[in-house]
């Protein structure tokens, strides 16, 4: 049950069934215990950058999510990191806010994306401009997440923009969106996963698990409404660094929800970073035990090393290794990636 | 107004049957919005329009009324204009990320509709907005959209 048809997925014959060459989708439509992770974006404009921030998870997770500006703060695009790892064969999660871009722009990237191997996109609203570095910008929302799902439901399957015109080739992408079971309302978040549903999403990624009581309720009213058949369930989980990180987060960081119990059981540990990371490892356990759960989505923002081991650890992939580039190919990258530095040192003299 | 919007919330039930009882009275009139020709009565209605429902619900006069869907709480209020639910970044006492004082107009549209006899309208997908219609009145686009509906289906009737 190794590596199933998941390492070859781009070139593989599409069976209907696929509405992508995401490996993600294979992964998780095979019924194996997913995982992907969350890729810092640099502050840069070098590839090598992106590729040595992707490769400290080779051979743990099946995708990389590559955020869109996260928190409202500036970095390079998602659309570019994902078409950067995609060239040496990573599969990606492209995150789409709706915060600095209106419909015709993100309609166009998508297609853009798609061209350029993107295979999973994941639909958010996106953070308000207020939380990030750049609080004078004009926030768009033209759409929200809802109808952006709605909106590349249209390209992929009824091959038209918003507008109705046509285009030739679709984009063939597996749809993700978000949810927050954490915060208010909380016995509306179920509904309104069944409407992320209805407007085309295949798999959901949650925000930071820290609560799993919490967590359970909210999958068994799911369940309840039929959702989790139509659709594969990701909760996010993440190591805390201390007590004091967890803390500072659950005040600043809008709609994360951490209970007192997890941040006394850090206080009270001797290595409170070591801590962190067995909370990590035991919700990953649990959580797989959760009836409608296909995998975790690891969030270990600046710990982004530290993400291995805990999977490793958690034993959730048990004898699977998600695909990693080959050797060669990525030499090829760091070569290219070496290159770049040079131009660049040469440019700034 | 912040407190009146609220109260307005509250108190859904009774603002969803005013709305009823209303709705049908715009379409009634559409022969006379009709006569006098709907370029020309736009900027009187919507003109009433914008002053009642900026006094109820705060209403920001997108062209595109969802109240009924939304448990009589303007989505558009929302700094994120989310029409379709609330965002992820909800704080714990239920109050926006954006702006901290002020509740989630999301968590005060579930409970609206939650009292609302046609509260289920909640749970349907709303579709990307048309920025064209900002500030236009929405009473007078659903008065035209019944009339053109009702000889659109009389005009089928006569080809059958």
């Amino acid at each position: 049950m190794i590596n199933h048809d998941t390492g070859d997925g781009r070139r593989a014959t599409l069976a209907s069934a696929y509405s992508s060459n995401s490996r993600l989708e294979r992964v998780l439509k095979a019924g194996y215990f997913a995982v992907t992770s969350e890729l810092a974006p640099p502050d840069s404009a070098n590839p090598e950058d992106v590729y040595a921030r992707a490769r400290v998870f080779d051979g743990y997770v099946d995708s990389m999510n590559a955020t869109d500006g996260s928190g409202a703060n500036c970095h390079m695009s998602s659309v570019a990191m994902c078409a950067l790892l995609s060239r040496v064969g990573y599969d990606t999660v492209m995150q789409i806010s709706c915060r600095d871009r209106n419909r015709i722009a993100i309609q166009g990237d998508v297609l853009g994306a798609a061209a350029l191997g993107v295979n999973n996109i994941l639909c958010l609203t996106g953070d308000g401009v207020q939380v990030g570095d750049h609080p004078e910008a004009k926030p768009v929302f033209d759409l929200d997440s809802m109808s952006l799902l709605d909106v590349i439901v249209g390209l992929r399957d009824k091959k038209t923009f918003v507008s109705g015109r046509k285009i030739s080739d679709p984009p063939r992408v597996f749809l993700g969106a978000a949810e927050n079971p954490f915060v208010p309302p909380q016995d509306f978040r179920p509904y309104r996963l069944a409407k992320k549903i209805a407007a085309g999403a295949q798999f959901i990624q949650t925000q930071y698990c820290f609560d799993l009581p919490q967590f359970e309720t909210f999958m068994a009213r799911s369940r309840d409404l039929g959702l989790l058949e139509k659709c594969f369930i990701l909760p996010g989980v993440g190591p805390l660094a201390s007590a004091r990180a967890a803390n500072w987060m659950r005040s600043h960081v809008p709609g994360v929800h951490i209970p007192d119990a997890v941040i006394k059981r850090l206080e009270g540990a001797q290595d409170q970073k070591e801590e962190g990371r067995q909370i990590c490892i035991e919700m990953i356990q649990q959580l797989r035990e959760i009836q409608g759960v296909s995998g975790v989505h690891v969030m270990a923002h600046r710990q982004e090393s530290a993400v291995a081991d805990i999977i490793k650890k958690s034993g959730v992939l048990d004898e699977r290794r998600p695909w990693v580039p080959d050797s060669e190919q990525q030499r090829g990258e760091q070569q290219r990636g070496e290159q770049h530095k040079l131009a660049a040192g040469f440019g700034h003299e | 107004m912040y407190s009146i919007r609220r109260w307005v919330v509250r108190n859904a039930r009774f603002f969803e049957v005013v709305y009823r009882t209303f709705e049908p009275v715009v379409i009634k009139l559409a022969p006379l919005w009709n006569k006098v020709g709907y370029p020309r009565v736009e900027k009187p209605v919507s003109k009433l329009e914008k002053f009642s429902k900026e006094l109820l619900f705060d209403c920001k006069m997108c062209g595109q009324c969802i109240l009924s869907s939304t448990g009589m709480s303007c989505p558009m209020n929302c700094p994120k204009s989310m029409r379709n639910g609330p965002c992820g970044g909800v704080l714990q006492n239920g109050h926006c990320e954006v702006l901290p004082e002020k509740r989630c107009v999301w968590v005060d549209a579930w409970e609206g509709s939650k009292k609302m006899k046609s509260g289920d309208a909640i749970h349907a997908v709303q579709l990307p907005i048309d920025h064209r219609l900002q500030g236009s009145s929405s009473w007078l686009r659903v008065a035209r959209q019944a009339t053109d509906a009702a000889s659109q289906h009389k005009q089928e009737g006569r080809d059958d």
